[in-house]
């Protein structure tokens, strides 16, 4: 128990709050606001809501509960990280039904932001794989939560943001995979109408796909980038032997904030684009290096000095006219700020999370550095073709769209709502960005 | 290896606990909570991925009448044993032992006497098999009478005499005694503790104590700068240690 300062991975905002870690998970979340995994949700919503709130962090309590090796269904304390998972099990031959591009999360966050992955398109988001969860609900009670006993409760809590209660245990569905290596293929595109189309059509064959986007080119090379796509290597493609788990290594202090000028950006993004100098590349991927390239450098997010970065992820729906994705990429690469890393993926239908990200049509994810005023105003002017389009944002990237654009684009809040007041309607839970984007800062003074 | 791990509910027996299942050990597990030492065997039996099943009985580094019977049903369920891992112990800052007579009690009984009391019986069980491995956490806090560790730093310095006599008097007879001596270690133990330089994570201290358990070193530090830091530490002169804070 100790009073620290509290970040999300984009290290923005910072928050001082008590946190509680124990082996115990019950005991560390009794009475607690907000229960947060490994902070690898970029913007506020692992941090407190109000002053003196306290947290829980699942990180010790990290068992396997139950195996069931021949139908591949696991079940493990929500601090039993992704990276274990990949560590133990996929030498065994079974992987994450979808994973997020680091295995740094823990499962308890994987529920709770609903996660998705390079295969939403097949696969959905990692919530329709959930059979069952452990909960301690606001009121105290620990109960067993699957979709048949309450289908409510079990519908909010995933892509909930941990607002409806603290998740224990989590079981669910492993996926068999025939090797533990990965078969790839990227392809070298020259602009946004070229990326689209060819992303699309990945995806009617290949289950992981992505692609980057090169958001510093303007003109007719306005949204060129990389389409990646990959499956599982048969057992005759892979290479003998398990792959080898590699070394990391730590960006020791935080840089400059020269570091990040438009220039640097530029220098990147081209590096980048060109470094991928045959138009198409295919063989055999390291798994680590398919699903987690960024993972290789630990504490990578120093690279934005101390005041930190923002993520900004949004869906625009399909249907969307090719203009308003000229006009999105058009705004990012003239604003004042722009982004180091950006990703483009198609989605799949939308999942069963009363909240969850993900609906059909084209997600775009962006890295912008933190710069006060100009970011705000980059995410305000994105919000607002995004609210246009009728698209919404990723929760667990979030730390700047303001309230009236969330209500404007999450039509379903009124119905989370709902279940939330049903099981919490003190709103005992509470968490930094619900106390930004929900109206719960009204409901609190009004009770 | 078939080892018995006194501790594996938590911390850096957990992590010690777990490298061994994943690399096919069998394991027998004591502790104090029955449904806390099932659950913990139920992670590594998964986590071995062998269909051995991890066994496991109550034990009390408080409770002495505890040792005879949990060693006896650990031997029952090995058959042979070849180690003895002790990572269960006590920690609570000088502050609270000061404030609080009862903890001090438990501290000072659970790392000195208990430990002790446990390491002759489980001493006597390897000699009577012709030897064994016989590896105990201590801790650098026994290395020097140091402000912020008075009391918890003199059952770890007990503990180190004792163990470092238990190798003198028995290794001829096969006994191997491998004392660990970590530094600060992220545990919940530590949790909320001010960082000094050279902490370290679960993983690679567990490594290395694997490592010595495996080599049968008698003495190791984890992470092995600590050998440094205290040699230095030692030969600070006592004006020097009445200003420190460390
Ligand atoms: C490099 C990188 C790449 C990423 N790629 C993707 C991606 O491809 N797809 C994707 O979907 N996401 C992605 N993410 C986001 C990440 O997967 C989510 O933010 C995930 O929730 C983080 O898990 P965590 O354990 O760190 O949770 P935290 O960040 O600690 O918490 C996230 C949310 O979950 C809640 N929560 C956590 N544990 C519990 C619990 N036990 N009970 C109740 N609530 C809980 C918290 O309250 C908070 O609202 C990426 C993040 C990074 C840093
Ligand atoms: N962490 C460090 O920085 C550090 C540094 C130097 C030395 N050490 C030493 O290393 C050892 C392990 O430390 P750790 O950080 O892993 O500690 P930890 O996480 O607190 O784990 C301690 C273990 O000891 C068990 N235990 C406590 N009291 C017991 C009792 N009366 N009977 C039986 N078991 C008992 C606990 O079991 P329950 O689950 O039942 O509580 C738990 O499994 C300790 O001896 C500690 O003094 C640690």
């Amino acid at each position: 128990m100790s009073v620290r300062e509290l970040v999300g991975w984009g290290r923005f905002p910072r928050v001082m709050a008590e946190e509680r870690v124990s082996e115990d998970l019950a005991a560390a979340t009794h009475e607690v606001n907000l229960t947060r995994g490994l902070g690898r949700s970029y913007g506020d919503s692992s941090l407190p809501g109000r002053a003196g709130d306290v947290v829980a962090r699942t990180t010790a309590a990290d068992r396997i509960l139950f195996f069931d090796e021949k139908n591949g269904i696991l079940r493990a304390e929500a601090g039993f990280s992704l990276q274990e998972l990949v560590r133990v099990f996929l030498p065994r031959g079974w992987f994450t039904p979808v994973s997020p591009g680091t295995q740094f999360v823990t499962l308890g966050g994987m529920v709770a932001s609903d996660i998705h992955g390079k295969n939403h398109h097949v696969a959905g988001c990692f919530g329709e794989h959930v059979r069952a969860l452990k909960m301690r609900v606001p009121d105290g009670r620990i109960l067993e939560v699957t979709e048949e006993s309450e289908p409510d409760l079990f519908r909010a809590t995933i892509g909930g943001m941990g607002l409806t209660g603290h998740i224990l245990e989590v079981e669910f569905q492993l996926e068999a995979v025939p090797s533990p290596w990965i078969w790839g293929e990227s392809e070298r595109v020259a602009n946004l109408e070229e990326l689209l189309d060819k992303q699309s059509a990945a995806s009617e064959e290949w289950p992981f796909t992505v692609s980057w986007v090169d958001t510093v080119a303007r003109g007719r090379g306005l949204g060129r980038g990389i389409v990646m796509k990959g499956r599982w290597a048969t057992s005759d493609e892979a290479p003998q032997g398990p792959p080898k788990i590699g070394r990391s290594f730590s960006v020791p202090f935080d840089f400059p904030s020269w570091a990040l000028a438009p220039w640097s950006m530029r220098i990147f993004n081209h590096l980048y684009f060109w470094k991928h100098l045959p138009r198409r590349k295919r063989g055999i991927v390291h798994p680590q290096k398919f699903f987690y390239p960024l993972d290789i450098v630990q504490h990578w997010n120093r690279v934005y000095g101390s005041r930190g970065f923002v993520q900004y992820q949004c869906v625009l729906p399909q249907g969307t006219p090719r203009s308003v994705h000229h006009r999105f990429f058009e705004a990012l690469s003239q604003g004042e700020v722009g982004s180091f890393l950006s990703v483009v993926k198609d989605c799949g239908e939308e999942g069963k999370g009363l909240l969850s990200f993900p609906k059909a049509g084209v997600s775009v994810a962006l890295d912008i550095p933190m710069r006060g005023r100009a970011t705000q105003e980059l995410v305000d002017t994105l919000n607002e073709i995004v609210v246009d389009a009728g698209g919404r944002i990723y929760l667990a990237k979030d730390s700047l769209t303001r309230e009236n654009h969330f209500r404007a684009m999450e039509t379903r809040l009124p119905m989370f709502a709902e279940v939330r007041n049903a099981w919490d309607p003190e709103l005992r839970l509470m968490s930094a960005q619900s106390a930004r984007l929900f109206g719960d800062r009204e409901t609190e003074a009004g009770s | 290896m078939k080892c018995v791990v006194l501790g594996a509910t938590k911390g850096i027996g957990r992590g010690v606990a777990r490298l061994m299942a994943e690399r096919g050990d069998s394991l027998f597990l004591l502790g104090r909570n029955p449904s806390d030492l099932a659950a913990t065997a139920k992670d590594l039996e998964a986590r071995s991925g062998s269909g051995g099943t991890v066994g496991t009985a109550a034990c009390d580094l408080l409770d002495s009448s505890t040792f005879e019977t949990a060693l006896d049903q650990a031997e029952k369920h090995l058959g042979h044993v070849d180690a003895i891992l002790v990572t269960a112990g006590l920690f609570a800052t000088q502050d609270d032992l000061e404030q609080d007579a009862s903890l001090r009690d438990r501290l000072m009984h659970a790392n000195f006497c208990g430990t002790i009391g446990f390491c002759e019986a489980a001493k006597d069980r390897l000699l009577a098999k012709g030897g064994g491995r016989l590896c105990v956490l201590s801790s650098v806090a026994g290395e020097r009478g140091r402000k912020p560790i008075v009391i918890y730093g003199a059952t770890k310095a007990g503990l180190t005499a004792y163990l470092n006599g238990l190798d003198a008097r028995h290794h001829e007879n096969g006994l191997r005694v491998i004392v660990v001596k970590p530094g600060f270690v992220r545990t919940t133990m530590t949790e909320g503790l001010k960082e000094p330089p050279f902490s370290a994570d679960v993983e690679p201290v567990a490594k290395s104590i694997l490592k010595a358990i495996d080599k049968e070193q008698a003495e190791v530090y984890v992470p092995g700068i600590w050998r440094f830091v205290m040699t230095a530490v030692r030969a600070l002169p006592r004006g020097f240690m009445r200003k420190a804070k460390f």
